[in-house]
């Protein structure tokens, strides 16, 4: 089986300005920090990240809207970052709010090659703007299309050199739904372990999905 | 003596019953955990992947693993397990989890609720309350009666709609409210508090029940 395990660096040098990237992770639990910090030292911007929230202050993917290398958000909740509120308010960020099962939804459509997700998530209320319904036995639900990237960055707690991933206790979220759903998909691995160390029914996240490995340099 | 917040989690704990599934919101919500009548046995799901959330950890044992959807740190019972977040939703809206208990910015004489943006000042984002809003099978709300002297119970919402006509139960350290099709069923007053007095800090209009009760305050 291929080694996908590179340099950070040859990682982060993949991804260039304008990108379009997913995150994985929640509230910073989950999240690559090491990949971030990678593309804040390599001064990449421009970037529209996919993420479940846009982190804690100092922690995960607010570093990056904290740089205002991020151009537009699409997430479910920025409360916990109020520097994303503010640039939204200032009118220098871009902020998509989708409910966060439809987020992980409309994910998951993509990783799945479906055309979108009927949901009744969101009828009546400003998500549904713009956007088709469709009423299926007397109900009416909401069209969500799928939504894919350039690049998913994954955080995971072990994988193995082929990509094979493990997601400890609540670090799993969204990462195994984003390495569906990117052209190309970075695994931050805590501990990188060879083919077979990995016992075939805790798989998570199947290294057919994952392009390169990275460790992590980051003790969080 | 327990403060508002406490008062309403301990009102909210004996609506549900011994082997509900039951998503706490962040705040006020994760409070009704510590209040669970005896026999109660209930499975907490968050949104971010855990059934069978339990306790908070001992200073010194987190695990930077384990956390709610409010990211605090938690324990978990034995019998837990963790998934990813389009099987969490699964769960929450496919109507696996029995009752959902969430704050609220508003809430009307619908059912309709408010809870994630007041225009041009707060955006906090829908996270999983949409969805919750949406799924669960009983959608209770937990929240102080009024905001700076303004009631919250309103006829007819101001702020951006979250959830459209999902809100059964509306509790507050003042009172526990049904939302009817015929409207808002004062089922209870707080111990020291008068139907007047709850009615002059709502702003819908309040059908009393005939079997009006009291809950406590203790």
């Amino acid at each position: 089986m291929k080694n996908k395990v590179i340099p950070i660096s040859e990682a982060i040098d993949k991804i260039s300005d304008g990108a379009t990237i997913m995150v994985g992770g929640f509230l910073c639990v989950g999240t690559p920090q090491g990949l971030i910090d990678g593309i804040l030292a390599k001064g990449i911007k421009n970037l529209t990240i996919i993420s479940n929230d846009t982190g804690i202050p100092g922690m995960g993917i607010s570093k990056l809207i904290a740089a205002k290398v991020v151009k537009k958000v699409i997430t479910s909740h920025i409360g916990t970052n109020p520097e994303t509120g503010k640039q939204m308010m200032a009118g220098t960020l871009d902020v998509e709010l989708v409910p966060q099962g439809t987020l992980a939804e409309r994910i998951r459509a993509a990783g799945a090659g479906l055309g979108g997700v009927l949901t009744l998530t969101g009828i009546g209320t400003e998500v549904a703007n713009g956007k088709q319904t469709l009423v299926l036995n007397n109900r009416t639900y909401l069209l969500e299309l799928p939504i894919r990237a350039d690049f998913a960055l994954v955080g995971a707690s072990i994988a193995d050199t082929f990509g094979n991933a493990f997601f400890n206790g609540a670090t799993r979220n969204f990462n195994p739904l984003i390495a569906t759903a990117a052209d190309t998909v970075i695994v931050e691995a805590k501990k990188i372990v060879e083919p077979g160390e990995i016992d075939p029914n805790m798989v998570m996240t199947h290294g057919i999905f994952v392009d390169c490995i990275v460790r992590s340099n980051s003790n969080d | 003596m327990i403060d508002a917040k406490n008062i309403i989690a301990k009102r909210i704990a004996k609506e549900l019953h011994d082997g509900d599934v039951v998503n706490l919101g962040i705040g006020l919500p994760t409070l009704v955990a510590n209040y669970l009548p005896e026999g109660v046995d209930i499975t907490i799901q968050s949104e971010n992947g855990v059934l069978g959330v339990d306790a908070a950890p001992e200073k010194g044992k987190e695990d930077p693993d384990l956390v709610n959807a409010g990211g605090k740190h938690i324990t978990i019972r034995k019998g837990a397990s963790f998934f990813d977040s389009a099987t969490s939703f699964l769960i929450i809206r496919g109507g696996h989890v029995d009752a959902a208990v969430l704050g609220a910015l508003e809430v009307d004489e619908k059912g309709n609720l408010a809870s994630h943006m007041v225009p041009g000042k707060m955006v906090s984002g829908m996270g999983g309350a949409m969805d919750l809003a949406t799924g669960a099978k009983k959608m209770i709300i937990g929240t102080l009666h009024t905001n700076d002297g303004k009631p919250k119970i309103l006829k007819k919402l101001t702020l951006p709609v979250t959830a459209v006509g999902v809100v059964k139960l509306i509790v507050s350290e003042m009172a526990v409210i049904e939302v009817t099709p015929g409207g808002l069923l004062l089922k209870e007053i707080a111990e020291g508090t008068t139907v007047e007095a709850v009615q002059a800090a709502t702003d819908a209009e309040l059908i009393v029940s005939p079997n009006l009760g009291t809950f406590s305050v203790q």
